[in-house]
């Protein structure tokens, strides 16, 4: 028999993402148009929280491959089951290359990493200039990928009604209608 | 499951759910500075650099027109005590730098620019980084980015004579009273002959920790060892102080001592325009000594970005908010020359 929900384990880490990597993409977009010296207190949290999530991302790919996870509804039309599997299938893969971008652009440019990591890159300004560029676009494709898929839980929650949103939700589930 | 909503309860949810979204992705866009009140962005700053000196694909967008140097930090280990930072105890630390001339233009005369800089790297041994970029003048003549922004648009060539407008200099500095330490200075200086007899200082202060967590305010200067020799009135080679250097260095090192400057209580560690009395106590951490140049822009120190803010444990940045724009600026600039170096193969 199929589970209804995601592992209680599942879902921590899911809004416990949610809410870091919200403030990563509000952070990193805000943080290159500052001067003032907010500027060096946000890089440096956003070195750590990137790290952070590195570690959780990891952590959440090997639990989603490990752990049942609830079935879509049998009601959704088959486009719709398709694009929610390519924006998940996006969303890890955004999740795992916006921190290892990151390190590999600080890599590439000559900059210290944080807790002295190794570089992942040999120091090369183009190699540089590419990791950069991609680490921007990177960030605002998982902005629109984000906002997609909150439009989309929202149209389950409040629309469908149909207990996707239910599988995914942070506190205690209680008996399902 | 729940009934499929009709009609207006559905257009409603609908609605809210559009909302929340474009509630969301509009404050993206504020925080991105795409809508909302424009303020001073390091970009705006890097711009205007562009405008005033021209596009200059590949090189750094301020002190353009320099060349890279090695050498090593020998620490005299008086320093140990108010640091915990290794350069402050390691015996002999690895050091690439970078000498330049202020200014965005990477062609102009070494003579044409009064203000002179070294940016220097030092990696001590247990695998920390210091990069510093410092100054000949002490002193800034400005105490905020804004200030500083205002400078850089009163010293706007005038077109037809290629120099700044005297009056709107004249006008800027009336503005600006926080400027009077920086006029001072800039009114006794006699520009010497060689980058090796020049003074180099931090401009911002800095807080050294020590071992048990105790922060003391700083700032610091490279003193020459090499006697000081004035710049003669005339000056036809456009690269003296490269050729200078080169000269020098090919005979042997050239010394300079690292001096740090304590702050005491009530000095202003956050106002870069404001100096410290002369009578503060100051230590001796070590001299620098560079052996080599690596020829204009061919070197290690090319591809780095001296930032002020990449820092040992053992020294942190203060609330000196040029500090923080300093970082910002210079980050900017990093990433425009390298998209200059992969797009158009620009290479300084």
């Amino acid at each position: 028999m199929s589970v209804t929900a995601f592992h209680p384990l599942a879902r921590l880490l899911h809004w416990l993402m949610a809410l870091l990597i919200l403030a990563m993409l509000f952070i990193g977009v805000s943080m290159v148009g500052d001067l003032s010296t907010r500027h060096p207190l946000l890089v440096e949290l956003h070195k750590a929280t990137g790290l952070a999530l590195l570690v959780l991302v990891v952590l959440r790919i090997a639990l989603r491959l490990s752990l049942a996870h609830p079935p879509l509804p049998r009601t959704l039309p088959p486009l719709q089951r398709l694009a929610a599997g390519a924006s998940h299938v996006l969303l890890y893969l955004l999740m795992l290359a916006m921190p290892l971008l990151g390190w590999a652009m600080l890599s590439a440019g000559g900059y210290p990493r944080p807790l002295q990591l190794p570089v992942i890159a040999p120091h090369d300004l183009q190699l540089y200039a590419i990791l950069r560029q991609a680490h921007g676009w990177a960030g605002y494709v998982l902005f629109a990928t984000v906002l997609l898929h909150l439009a989309a839980a929202l149209m389950h929650a409040l629309v469908h009604r149909d207990g996707v949103l239910r599988s995914m939700w942070p506190g205690p589930l209680g008996r399902r209608s | 499951m729940n009934a499929p909503l009709n009609g207006s309860a559905k257009a409603l949810r609908l609605a809210a759910i559009a909302a929340a979204v474009a509630a969301l992705g509009a404050g993206f866009a504020y925080a991105a500075g795409w809508v909302g009140a424009s303020k001073l962005t390091p970009q705006r700053i890097i711009d205007t650099f562009e405008a005033q000196a021209g596009h200059h694909p590949g090189y750094r967008k301020n002190h353009a027109k320099g060349l890279c140097v090695s050498g090593y930090f020998e620490s005299s280990g008086q320093a140990a005590a108010l640091s915990s930072a290794r350069v402050f105890s390691q015996k002999k630390v690895p050091v690439f730098g970078r000498f330049a001339i202020g200014g965005a233009n990477p062609f102009a005369p070494d003579t044409a620019v009064p203000v002179r800089s070294l940016a220097l790297q030092l990696s001590s041994d247990d695998g920390q980084v210091w990069r510093t970029g410092m100054n000949n003048p002490p002193v800034l003549a400005v105490s905020t980015p804004e200030a500083f922004y205002a400078q850089v648009l009163a010293a706007t060539p005038d077109p037809a004579t290629g120099k700044p407008d005297p009056a709107r200099l004249q006008a800027f500095f009336a503005a600006h009273p926080e400027s009077a330490a920086f006029r001072q200075w800039a009114a006794a200086y006699k520009p010497s002959d060689s980058f090796a007899s020049t003074a180099y200082n931090s401009i911002n202060a800095f807080r050294l920790i020590d071992a048990n967590g105790q922060a003391q305010p700083v700032r610091w200067t490279l003193e020459p060892q090499t006697p000081f020799t004035a710049l003669p009135a005339q000056v036809d080679d456009k690269l003296l102080l490269q050729h200078d250097l080169k000269q020098r260095l090919a005979q042997g090192p050239l010394r300079w001592t690292l001096r740090l400057t304590l702050a005491e209580p009530g000095d202003a560690v956050d106002d870069p325009a404001s100096p410290w009395p002369a009578e503060r106590r100051s230590v001796n951490a070590g001299t620098l000594v560079l052996e080599q140049v690596d020829g204009p822009e061919q070197g290690a120190c090319r591809d780095l970005n001296f930032d002020p803010l990449i820092l040992p444990h053992g020294i942190e940045p203060s609330a000196d908010p040029i500090l923080a724009a300093r970082s910002a600026a210079y980050s900017v600039s990093f990433n425009r020359r390298s998209a200059e170096t992969l797009q158009q193969g620009a290479k300084p």
